[in-house]
């Protein structure tokens, strides 16, 4: 498993597989097959990868620590780097396919439709994210400033689930189940930095736990 | 001997492996109850597509109608797969998928309330009340998207006449078709069933007001709205009542499905009226432009008209009422 999982091919398959549903998007399109309203679908099927992604990259940490696989953490960047790809195509499908380049409407949406609002957010707080994922800007701010500025996601997948939730007209389901899973997630996180934090205090030594793939 | 076992040191060392395994056994545990859910919730899907059900069948002697567009139609095909019919899904691809089995003979349609004459209408004598005519409308869904459609029936005030509605009858109640063995995707669509509409009589005899029975030159297709549904071209799609088994005559506005609704917050949708209205937004989204479907991705949105372009026939019977409160 492990050896799989740091091999160079690996991360090539993965890369090709997070292709997979723009690239089904395209195959459609030139196939004429993007449902009856095509700009609705490409803007509901963008929008539902964006939170996918967002939401896969917030549980590979967990992942790692649950199943005992650190070298998950190779594809915490490039799968993030994704989220923010599906969220650009989403925001591309409203601009181009919904609103048609008619600024003074989009504009309009974005400060009075509080679904837009919310989801503008998330997507602006992507953007330094992406930026700052080399590993040169991790040197730069240094480790603990550049942890702290990558939390935004957790804001990120806040606002796309609000985002969702608002939009929906009566059949809340999807976002609910979405909202759960983020929930887990984010109290995986508060738990275990509320376990670290009991450590620190206990003023024991830190335990050797491996942080990264490269320390273990 | 210490030193070289570091080098391997895996996370399965750190964690007593018991603890370790277990958390494995869980989460795919967890993951395997995932996947059953799933599951468990295509089922009625699966099961509705194991019987066959009723397909549409021509329709002859269509009557030309005035007030038909000429506009070009929207392919059928895109009318048939694109559908809102929550009692069968809510996503716009459950109806043509749900609908299949849906059973709609025999049919009977009760028209009572205050009305002289209540009776029961067989589909047979719907059908056959007052000659078929082929009317195209335009229509405009409260999502922004519109189609236009050859709908085939006749203005609902032939049918209305036949009852006498007395002095008392103010309005006009619509309740839609429900059986959860036939829709079980109904109880999760998030709204009141069975589907209530209504109009006021005046609206209801309005003669752009459609009693429809099919499109397209045949009956219509389950999904949308078989075998009896009404049309109301100035007024968003939500309006037009598919499958219907009761029209029933009252004197004050009667509740509606979409009136009643409240979303998050106590959001409301839309109000009792809902006519076109291209200046009076949504609560999340601007009606003043719409996605005519079928003119693929690169189709620019078009204006949208007040009383979706048909107020010569229906403004006078709104004069002096504000409409952007009764929206
Ligand atoms: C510039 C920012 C954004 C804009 C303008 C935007 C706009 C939209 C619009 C117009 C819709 C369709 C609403 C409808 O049909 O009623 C939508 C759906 C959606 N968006 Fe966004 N969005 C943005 C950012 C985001 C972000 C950051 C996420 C996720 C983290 C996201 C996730 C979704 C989801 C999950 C849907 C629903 C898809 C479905 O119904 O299947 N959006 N968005």
């Amino acid at each position: 498993m492990r050896k799989i999982l740091t091999s160079k091919w690996t991360k090539v398959v993965v890369f090709c597989l997070c292709l997979l549903p723009i690239a089904l998007l395209v195959w459609r399109g030139f196939h004429g097959d993007l449902t009856a309203n095509p700009s609705e679908f490409l803007e509901h099927r963008t929008g539902d990868w964006t939170l996918r992604f967002v939401v896969i990259t917030l549980s590979i940490t967990p992942l790692r620590k649950i199943l005992g696989l650190p070298e998950l953490i190779r594809f915490r960047r490039m799968v993030g780097l994704f989220a923010f790809f599906y969220g650009s195509m989403h925001f591309t499908a409203w601009i181009c396919f919904d609103k048609f380049f008619d600024w003074p409407a989009m504009w309009a949406d974005v400060h009075k439709r509080r679904y837009i609002t919310v989801g503008a957010t998330g997507f602006v707080l992507m953007i330094p994210l992406a930026i700052t994922s080399t590993a040169g800007w991790i040197r730069r701010l240094g480790g603990k400033r550049w942890h702290r500025l990558h939390q935004a996601i957790y804001i990120t997948a806040i606002a796309g689930i609000v985002h969702y939730y608002w939009q929906v007209k009566s059949d809340v389901r999807k976002p609910i189940e979405y909202a759960l899973l983020v929930a887990l997630l984010l109290s995986w996180r508060l738990a275990s930095w509320l376990i670290s934090r009991k450590r620190v205090a206990d003023t024991r030594p830190r335990s050797a736990e491996p942080t990264t793939a490269e320390s273990a | 001997m210490l030193i070289q076992n570091r080098g391997d040191l895996t996370y399965a060392d750190v964690t007593p492996r018991g603890l370790y395994m277990g958390r494995r056994n869980f989460l795919l545990g967890a993951l395997g109850t995932y996947g059953a859910v799933a599951l468990w919730k295509r089922l009625p899907g699966w099961m509705a597509g194991a019987v066959t059900g009723s397909v549409p069948r021509p329709l002859g002697n269509l009557v030309p109608s005035p007030f038909s567009t000429t506009e070009t139609a929207t392919p059928a095909g895109y009318v048939e797969s694109y559908n809102n019919f929550y009692e069968f899904g809510t996503d716009k691809a459950d109806p043509s998928r749900n609908a299949k089995n849906f059973v709609t003979s025999p049919w009977t349609v009760s028209v009572e309330g205050e009305v002289a004459k209540p009776r029961q209408f067989s589909m047979d004598e719907i059908l056959k009340l007052a000659p078929l005519e082929e009317r195209i409308y335009r229509h405009r869904c409260v999502e922004t998207w519109s189609i236009v459609v050859p709908w085939i029936g006749y203005s609902l005030s032939n049918l209305i006449k036949l009852v006498e509605p007395t002095s008392k009858a103010k309005y006009v109640a619509f309740e839609s078709y429900y059986d959860p063995r036939q829709m079980p995707w109904a109880s999760k669509a998030g709204i009141q069933i069975p589907y209530l509409e209504g109009l006021r009589l005046d609206e209801a005899m309005n003669p752009l007001t459609l009693l429809c029975v099919g499109m397209y030159a045949e009956t219509l297709p389950n999904q949308d709205g078989a075998p009896v549904r009404i049309v109301v071209p100035w007024k968003y799609g939500f309006k037009s009542a598919k499958s219907l088994v009761k029209i029933r005559f009252v004197k004050s506005e009667p509740l509606t499905t979409w009136d009643m609704f409240r979303g998050f917050g106590g959001m409301p949708e839309y109000g009792f009226y809902a006519n076109v209205n291209p200046h009076v937004d949504h609560p999340r989204w601007s009606q003043a432009k719409e996605h005519r479907l079928g003119g693929g991705l690169f189709a620019r949105p078009i204006p949208t008209l007040m009383f979706n372009g048909y107020g010569d026939q229906v403004a006078s019977m709104y004069a002096g009422m504000d409409l952007r409160k009764y929206f």
